[in-house]
Formats: structure tokens, sequence, C-alpha cells
């Protein structure tokens, strides 16, 4: 790490020394900046985060490599519209705090996003940069940029952000995950009162029972959700909406104005073969949760995981990696990621593809679970694969896997992670008759995240499927604009003195 | 926070809350269950609830302690305050006026059963209930239950009170008579329920279990709770508890509940020296 960031002063010292503006030519000979991060070794043992972060000197030449060109393709490539080459600017000129004031006017979890976005698909996908040399790869890094600003604010104490007065409004948020908090902090930012319901014990969603410590430590999630209490948001948890209370009561009996559901993923998706209710079959769900939200691997916590030999992780999503990777801190001697297409067709980012198999992940390409197989006490020992090759395009223009014949055999394990996605939630949906929903049980909304339910907002994985944390809270953006429209239009009609509920 | 308002100790390791919850107390039915913690680092422990004062904003819970999660929830007193507590939460029971139903409880399984016992009552069936238990001091509930019941059948393994019997077998005299009944209920340790299942399904006599598996959300994301119905995978937390005892796979559910019986013994032992108890076992 350190001969990373003294090269950089390096480099630095000697652009600063110039006094001639810098051209894009010289912008583009700036080394792209390498993410330090723990050795592949000890993190594999350890559930510290892996990447360690930009140092300031790193972070301002990899600034420096931004074209600042004038169409920002960037900006339209984030699903939340951050204004990219302002921030960017910001930090060339060493103002950080106001680099982060830039992103949080559209993105109020900016050290969460800087680690889990895909930017490779996302803002950095169309960059100048990264075309100009031929290189995606060597697109402007957005995402850790965007890391370092919110990782240096939180160091120095997150800066509250300004309320309107208060409006008498009340916004019921279902769910604490990136949709319902941004809904929770945009609609808050109006002056309207908020109040989240979660049903965990801890708020955050996804980012607290789903994504590992490793990846996205607890304590900045845990962070970003102060802020949120300091603008004003409640935050109830141990309540779950359409079991401790229906939908339509926040709206008839308790006095919400408006309600918006960002309950996320739900049941897990099995694969239907054989043997999948064996000892040692877990959805990565279950897995995960373990881990993440009950902290299975810390001797305080009580909620036990199994003690894992040889673990198979059927799927190839950022969830599989997340799981295979967990595996292996849980002291796992062989962890196998069991794959029915290629590495191309796997939606599993590249970064987090590459930390897999740095760590010891063993990749099986074109492979398949065709039964998993049990011994008299109903424990996993071994599971039957058999091998596939890609034959003609499918639904989703990925070459469709077709097996080959004869080509079964068996591996040897002790526990099979089961990876390939969610069906949504069923609860609000089961508890809430009047609200649509497709075949999939996705909730249906329009343009703005309004669902069929007048006052009934929705947005995330509830509405998208399995999806990611960007594209969730993009949704709540949506949805919250759409509130606060709603809302501002009944004050214009009725500009009623504020009215207190308790419930 | 729910205050612990009366702790009541039904035998040497049955326990009886009354718990300050008064949400759950107004919207909660028969059949339905909640998920409490005992701190941030406890476990979730899914409980049945047995009961319910709306008036009083309580609800009851009756557990046996058997692990070091459940220890350290009998340990709490009167007073004490339950940091965690999620409900109600699963499909309630399916209440109708059915005839005549066959209420049949195992051990703490009674406690559950109350609730719909009590609905099946209101609605308007005749209610026969069998409870049963390994010996006389297990037996728990009985003057709730016999409110309720038109005919109460008490078994007890060893004889020291009632029938000595498994309650199989005055199930199997009722569902031999000329009148069979029309639902039989079973809630009770795993075993119980598949023999319950067993032993009417030669009646075609249609027979609800309870299940009580490993969970940990209860609210239908994590999948631990899956059991196979009918060849199918099913959910307990959003699809049950409560299913066709006949399209059960009960072997492989009570297979499932051993997952971590080798953790659990560890840590109970462990928790026992905590507490001071001397280990049982």
């Amino acid at each position: 790490m350190n001969a990373l960031r003294e090269k950089a002063r390096q480099t630095l010292d000697e652009l600063d020394a110039r006094t001639e503006p810098l051209k894009p030519k010289d912008r583009m000979a700036i080394e792209p900046q390498e993410m330090p991060a723990q050795e592949p070794r000890v993190r594999a043992s350890n559930f510290k985060e892996v990447t360690l972060g930009y140092s300031e000197e790193q972070a301002r030449l990899e600034a420096m490599r931004c074209l600042q060109c004038k169409n920002a393709p960037c900006i339209s490539g984030c699903p939340v519209q951050i204004n990219i080459p302002k921030f960017i600017s910001q930090i060339v000129s060493k103002d950080y705090e106001g680099a982060v004031q830039t992103i949080k006017l559209t993105n109020i979890l900016p050290s969460i996003c800087g680690r889990v976005c895909p930017q490779e698909i996302q803002c950095q996908a169309p960059c100048t940069l990264g075309k100009a040399l031929k290189d995606a790869g060597k697109s402007v890094s957005i995402g850790r940029l965007e890391r370092f600003v919110a990782d240096f604010e939180r160091a120095k104490g997150i800066k509250q952000q300004s309320v309107k007065p208060e409006t008498g409004k009340r916004v019921a948020v279902i769910g604490s995950g990136p949709a319902g908090l941004t809904v929770a902090a945009d609609v808050r930012r109006e002056g309207h009162s908020v109040v989240i319901f979660e049903a965990f014990h801890k708020p955050g969603g996804v980012m607290i029972y789903g994504i590992p410590e490793f990846r996205l430590p607890k304590a900045i999630v845990q962070a970003e959700i102060d802020t949120l209490r300091a603008m004003g948001v409640e935050i109830r948890t141990d309540y779950v909406i359409g079991r401790t209370r229906k939908l339509m009561d926040l709206l008839d009996k308790d006095g919400f104005d408006a309600v918006f559901v960002g309950t996320g993923a739900g049941l897990p998706k099995f694969m239907h073969i054989e043997g999948e209710n064996l000892i040692g079959v877990f959805s990565a769900n279950e897995y995960l949760t373990r881990i993440n939200l009950m902290k299975a691997y810390d001797p305080q916590s009580d909620t036990p995981i199994m003690k894992s030999r040889k673990v198979a992780v059927l799927g190839g999503g950022n969830v599989a990696m997340d799981a295979a990777r967990c595996a292996l801190r849980l002291g796992a001697d062989e962890v196998h990621l069991v794959y029915r297409r290629t590495e191309t067709e796997m939606p599993a980012r590249a970064e987090e593809r590459h930390h897999a198999k740095e760590e010891g992940v063993v990749f099986h390409l074109l492979e398949n679970a065709k039964r998993i197989i049990g011994n008299e006490y109903g424990c996993v020992t071994g599971m039957e694969c058999l091998r596939y090759e890609l034959g003609e395009p499918d639904d989703s223009g990925r070459r469709r896997p077709v097996p080959i014949k004869g080509s079964e055999f068996i591996m040897e394990l002790d526990t099979v992670v089961v990876a390939i996605g969610n069906d949504s939630n069923p609860l609000i949906k089961r508890t809430t008759p009047e609200i649509e929903t497709n075949k999939t049980n996705n909730i249906l909304t329009d343009a703005d995240g309004k669902t069929s339910v007048d006052r009934v907002y929705a947005g995330g994985d509830i509405v998208l499927g399995a999806a990611t944390v960007i594209l969730a809270m993009g949704q709540g953006r949506r949805a919250a604009a759409s509130i606060n429209k709603m809302l501002a239009a009944s004050l214009d009609a009725s500009p009623a003195a504020p009215e207190q509920h308790d419930i | 926070m729910h205050r612990i308002v009366i702790k009541k100790q039904l035998s040497q390791d049955v326990f009886q809350f009354d718990i300050e919850a008064p949400l759950i107390a107004a919207e909660r039915l028969p059949g339905q269950f909640i998920i409490l913690q005992t701190s941030d680092n406890a476990e979730r422990i899914p409980l049945t609830i047995a009961d319910a004062d709306i008036s009083a904003g309580t609800i009851t819970i009756v557990f046996q302690a058997v692990g070091k999660s459940t220890h350290l929830l009998a340990a709490m007193n009167e007073g004490n305050h339950i940091p965690h507590l999620l409900g109600p939460l699963g499909t309630p029971t399916h209440i109708d006026q059915f005839g005549s139903v066959v209420c049949v409880g195992g051990g703490i399984g009674v406690a559950p059963l109350h609730p719909i016992a009590k609905g099946m009552k209101k609605a308007g069936n005749q209610v026969t209930i069998i409870m049963g238990a390994r010996t006389r001091d297990l037996i728990i509930m009985e003057d709730e239950m016999r409110s309720i019941a038109d005919e109460m059948i008490i078994c007890t393994d060893d004889g020291s009170y009632g029938r000595k019997a498994l309650v199989t077998e005055p199930l199997k005299e009722i569902c031999s008579q000329d009148h069979k009944p029309n639902l039989v209920v079973a809630i009770g340790p795993p075993i119980m329920m598949k023999f319950c299942a067993e032993t009417t399904r030669p009646f075609g006599v249609k027979t609800i279990v309870s299940l009580n598996t490993i969970m940990i959300d209860g609210t239908g994301m994590c999948g631990g709770c899956r059991v196979t119905v009918g060849g199918k995978t099913r959910f307990v937390c959003v699809d049950g508890p409560e299913f066709d005892g006949h399209l059960v796979d009960f072997d492989n559910m009570m297979k499932r509940l051993g997952a971590y019986r080798e953790v659990e013994a560890q840590a109970h032992h462990q928790c026992h020296l905590d507490l001071g108890i001397k280990p049982t076992t």
C-alpha cells in the first residue's frame, strides 16, 4: 500500500509543479491508480474489508485522469445521475468536503455505492478516457473516488443534511434497505416526517444481512443510518408491515399520507433437484444472513453455522461470490463455484470474480448440479454434476447451456449453497390484496413508482426482482420525487396546521 | 422493548410468559407465532402464541428450556424487558365450522393448540381434546383446555395421570367410530405429529399439523425453514406453520431439525456452566 502511495506522491509532485494546465494528452498518460487491498492469502481468513481505499495522493492522481469532457457520458450512465465531473474536479482541487456534497445532492449513500456499485457497467462504461485508451478497464475509477471522498467525510464526522421546516405530512417507508433509506432521506429533506418500518432487529436490509463485512463494513452502513436518524427519520425495528400492522391501516388509521414499499427480495429460489433439503444445503440468503446479520463467525454470537470442509456454491452472481468467499473465511478447505455457463455470461462483477479466484475459490464453468447426495443421517456427502456446452442464444441473449449426455461425475462435498436468485417477498401481496402484482409477485408501478393503490409507492427488488443497491436507490429517488410532488400539491390545496399523530 | 408481565413455571423446564406487545396482541390470530431475541447477539427463537389479551396488551408464550437460548430466556424474570419481539408471523389457522374437530396436543404443543381449540369451539364445532405427556408433571394448561373441550382425554406414557397410552390410541378409537371426526389438529413433538398423521391416514380424516422448524428471519427471506410437503418445497414461516399432515415429509424435517445438535449441545453445556446450573446431560 505504501509503495502505491509513494509512487503516486512522486507523480503528483511533478504534475503539481507544472505551470501550464494539464492537456488531455497529459491526463491520458497518467497511470490508472491501482486499489490497495489485503493480501489474498491473509484476507481469505479474516472478515476485514478486502480493499483498503485510495490514499489522498492516489485519489488526486486518479481524479486528474478525468478529461472533464463536456458531454459527460458518465452522468447518464449513473442510475442516480451524480454530477461526476464536478465532484472529480473538486478532488483535484482538494475540496473533498465539496465533492461529498456534490454527490449527496443525488446520492445519500456514497460510501456504500463507492464500494458495491457495478461502476464498470454504469458510469465507467461510457467514460471517454476508457474509450480513448481503447480499454474500459482504464476508465476513470469513479467508484473508488466516490468511496475516497465518502470515507474522508466519515472520518471527519458526517455533515448533517439540511431539512426544510416541518410540513405536518407523514410518510411510512417499509423496509430499510437501499430503496427505503433513499426515500426516507429525499422525503425527509422536504420537511415531511418519516417513519421506517424494518422487520429485522437491525436496519439496513441487504446491506446488513446480505453483503458481507469484507465487502461492505457494517460500521459504514450504521454511520449512514445514523445520519438519517440525525435528520429526524424514525426507524422502528422488529416491525413487519402486513403482520404487525396492515399496510392499509398505515393510511386509514395511523395518519400516514403516503407509503413506500421497499421490502426487497424474498423467498430464495431452489433448483428443485433431488437432495435439496438435506442437512448442509443452504440458500445463499440463509448462509449469508447467519454470517452477516447474526454474526455466526463471532464467538459472541449464539447463532451457529455449519463447520464445512468442502463447499460448493451454485450460481454465478455477486451473491454466489459472497457466499463462496464467506465459506473460505469460515475455514473451509475447498470452495467450488459451480456455474453452468462460462465466465463471460456470469452476472457477478469482474472485481468480485477476480477477488474470489485470488482467494482460492475454484471455478467450475459449464457444469451444473444434477442431484445432491446424502448419507443415512440426511447430511450432504456429495453432488452429482453434469458438464455443459454452449448452444444457441436464449431469451436473455446469452448462449444457452446444453447438458452433455453421459458427462455425469460426482463431487465430494459436505455443504451446498444455492445462489440462483430470489422470488419476491410474498408478505405484502398476501396481506394487501388491493395491490397489483405480476406473475412473479413483483409489485407493479407506473413510471413514477406509483402502485395500483392510491398514495402507495414501491421500488427496489420488490419491483425489479433481484437487482443492485444502486438500481434500488434510483427507484427510491423516483418514488420519493413523486411522493414529494403529491404531498406538495396536497399542501397547496389545504395548507392546514401541522397535526400530531401518535400510533 | 417488551416487558415480561407474568412469569409462571408450568413444570420443571416449562415456562409461561405474558409479555407486553399490544400491537401483536391486537393483530394475532390462532396458529401464528412470534420470533424473539434475548439480546442483539442472541439466536432468533420462533415461538407460537398461546394466548393474547387485547385489553391488557399482552401475549402469552409457553416454552421449554432445552438449549442455551431458551435457558437464557427462562432466566429472565417479571419486569425484565425482551429487547426484540417480532410478529405475529405465519398464516393463521383456517377456522371454520367443520362439525367435529379433534385437537391433539403433546407436551408443550398444548400451548399453541389452545387458541386453535378455542377458535374451533367458538366457530361452533364439537371439540374433543386429547392431551398427552410423558408424565403427569408435564401436563400443562389442563384447566384452560378443559374449559373449551366437549370431551377431554388425557394420556401419560407412564400412566401417572389419565390413560396410560400414547395420544394415537384414543385418536384411533375416535376415528374408528361411525361418525368420524371432520378434522384433526395435532401439535406436539414432530414424532407425535408424524404418528397422528399416520393414525388418521387410513381413515381419510384430514389432519393439520403445526411445524416449528429452524428459521432465521421468519418473514420469507432465508429459506432455512423449508420442508417437503406433497413433494414440493414449502416455507414454514410464510406458507405455514400449518400444513396437511398427510403430505409432510416428517423424516426429512426431523433430520433437518437436528442439523445443529452438536453445536447446540456444546453451547447448552457452556450455558449451564455460565448460569451456574448443574449440567443435566
